[in-house]
């Protein structure tokens, strides 16, 4: 049933566009079976516009892609009989319970009463869960709501998954729970498309990575060659007061080069890729009685990537929130 | 909204391994049928009420008030004596409570588009109206629940039915029937329009007159003659014609033909331009 290609999913041009605005401007893609592909990129850049139409969701314009060897338009039942999908928002039904999420899911996909409960309690279990098996969802945290969406999807386990920002919002401990879910599942054989804000947790997860800007991908490889491309990490720095700020620029711009202003007063970055030089970099500034709050050397974040790649910064779009407001028209 | 930390302490973190064996047991079980696809999604709407009782306020209190109010307040200046007026009326009101409680099919519909859960329904390959039947005939049970007060209330307050115990039942059945069709059209207009809100205004902009201008309330001879015409091919005063013929054991047989096929259409019509809206939607 599944195909003889080395790829789980083969995208060609792929375009979708609401009204004038194309959020998904000619895509192409190519993920291997078996791994974790990342797709990276700022709200409104058309990241869940492509997943919904690789999950089934959405009629491209033009375009086509097969997902495990099925034509996503012509064989869209068999595409849904071998993914699961992940939505930005929790897909899961806030106003039943866990357990019956689970149970609701597990019949819709063929099990009788009593196997669906009992892998309903098996999953609940597995993901920490089985505490809170019987309160409503919308009383769950953020943390437990990503993870019985996951729970959810692997009801029966998918070859493919669909992953549409499954840490955004969540505190770091959660995001970690939810990160070795998906090595998980990952070591278990499923391939993932995992959509992401966050250079971060694409390099933490995926073998490879789309970066998307309005609509198009403008740079793709592993992630140590995307980060090869940007340029280095950057030591950040926080002062316990901000008029010391010109002084601590003056000393990392010595030490270190290119400095950046940010927009809090008492926060500056310089880019370095060496923790020696950033700790020399350090204790220069102590050295200098600038007296520091805090410091870390961070990979080049999202911004920095943007940047490099496309000469804009990373903002949300203003046309973010007109796709949004035109997918809800189409309806 | 999601990710709204709550005050609720977070539970224990998921067991890797654990999770590597709950991936492994599972194979792949045949999909279910379309009818069963379907119940498992009346069984969703059921939860919801066994979660949220007050919902059925609107099904069980509004009837309450429409009986009351109508017997005692128009009984005497309608039909000359309130218990006259109730065995007119309460058949009648059976018709518009659980007619107007369709409007909600459309409400829920639309409410449920706003949450990320229809994303999954939507990926999941299943009879591909199931999640939109299902609902529907889980809120035949709301109707259910409308239909038994009122006749309830109508017998604590002296309505006997001609026709009995089957004759009640069979009435109800038939405005279950007719609520079923009807209930498409208000799940069409759910698909259409943004806001629940909108859903509930239009609904009942639509319903209340066709309601109002119907038999359920007065008798259409008393009406100006063009209005008369009108309110005697409304298929709401057919409804309630049949029903109170069912329940006093004098039905034409005709007015039920009418009735289910009104509501034939109604679904033939408006079930697969629901489906397709559902589809779609992006």
């Amino acid at each position: 049933m599944t195909t003889q290609s080395p790829f789980a999913i083969e995208a060609t041009g792929l375009v979708k566009a609401f009204g004038t605005v194309r959020a998904v401007d000619g895509v192409d893609l190519a993920v291997r079976s078996g791994s974790v592909y990342g797709v990276l990129g700022p709200n409104g850049a058309g990241k869940t516009t492509a997943i919904r139409m690789l999950a089934t969701l959405l009629i491209p314009d033009s375009g086509s892609a097969r997902v495990l060897g099925y034509d996503i338009v012509r064989e869209a039942d068999k595409v849904r009989s071998v993914v699961s999908l992940t939505g930005q928002l929790a897909s899961v039904d806030e106003d039943l319970t866990g357990q019956e999420n689970l149970v609701l899911i597990a019949r819709l996909l063929g099990l009788k009463r009593a196997q669906a409960n009992a892998r309903a309690a098996e999953l609940l279990e597995a993901f920490g869960l089985a505490d809170a098996a019987g309160r409503l969802v919308k009383k769950f945290s953020g943390g437990m709501r990503r993870r019985l969406d996951v729970a959810a999807s692997i009801v029966v386990t998918p070859q493919l998954m669909f992953l549409d920002e499954p840490t955004t919002g969540l505190d770091p401990r959660s995001r970690n729970q939810v990160w070795d879910i998906i090595r998980a599942l990952v070591d278990g054989g499923t391939t993932i498309l995992l959509c992401t804000q966050y250079l971060d947790e694409a390099d933490q997860l995926a073998d490879g990575i789309a970066v998307i800007d309005r609509g198009k991908v403008i740079a793709e490889g592993t992630p140590a060659q995307l980060k090869a491309s940007v340029g280095r990490g950057a030591l950040h720095v926080r002062l316990l007061d901000s008029d010391q700020r010109p002084e601590a620029e003056r000393v990392l711009a010595h030490e270190l080069g290119t400095v950046h202003l940010e927009a809090d007063p008492a926060a500056l970055s310089a880019s370095c890729a060496d923790a020696d030089r950033a700790a020399e970099a350090v204790a220069a500034l102590s050295r200098s009685d600038v007296r520091v709050a805090g410091f870390s050397l961070g990979q080049p974040s999202l911004d920095e990537v943007f940047l490099a790649l496309t000469g804009h910064p990373a903002e949300e779009y203003a046309d973010a929130a007109a796709i949004a407001d035109q997918e809800e028209q189409a309806a | 909204m999601s990710a709204t930390p709550t005050t609720h302490a977070d539970s224990t973190p998921a067991d890797e391994a654990a999770v590597r064996r709950a991936l492994s047991s599972s194979a792949r079980p045949p999909l279910p049928s379309p009818l069963s696809a379907t119940l498992t999604f009346g069984w969703r709407g059921m939860l919801k009420v066994k979660h949220v009782p007050e919902q059925l306020l609107d099904v069980t209190i509004t009837p309450v008030m429409f009986v009351l109010m109508f017997t005692y307040l128009f009984g005497g200046a309608i039909a000359g004596s309130t218990g006259e007026y109730l065995d007119y009326i309460l058949p009648g009101i059976l018709v518009m409570s659980v007619l107007f409680t369709t409007v909600y099919s459309g409400v829920a519909l639309n409410t449920d588009l706003t949450k990320g859960v229809v994303d999954r329904f939507r990926s999941l390959p299943i009879w591909r109206p199931a999640p939109l039947v299902g609902s529907v005939v889980g809120d035949s049970v709301r109707y259910l629940v409308a239909g038994t007060v009122i006749v309830v209330l109508g017998v604590i307050l002296g309505y006997r039915p001609g026709a009995g115990v089957p004759g009640v039942l069979a009435a109800l059945a038939l405005v279950i029937v007719f609520a079923f069709g009807l209930s498409w059209v208000f799940t069409t207009i759910g698909l259409l329009l943004r806001s629940p809100n909108a859903v509930m205004n239009a609904g009942f902009m639509g319903i209340f007159p066709l309601t109002f201008l119907s038999n359920v309330f007065v008798d259409p001879e008393t009406l100006p003659s063009a209005l008369e015409a009108f309110v005697n091919v409304n298929p709401i005063s057919i409804l309630a014609t049949a029903s109170r013929g069912l329940m006093e054991g004098n039905v034409d047989a005709g007015d039920i033909g009418i009735v289910l096929g009104t509501a034939a259409v109604l679904t033939a019509v408006f079930a697969p331009l629901t489906t397709r809206l559902y589809r779609s939607r992006a």
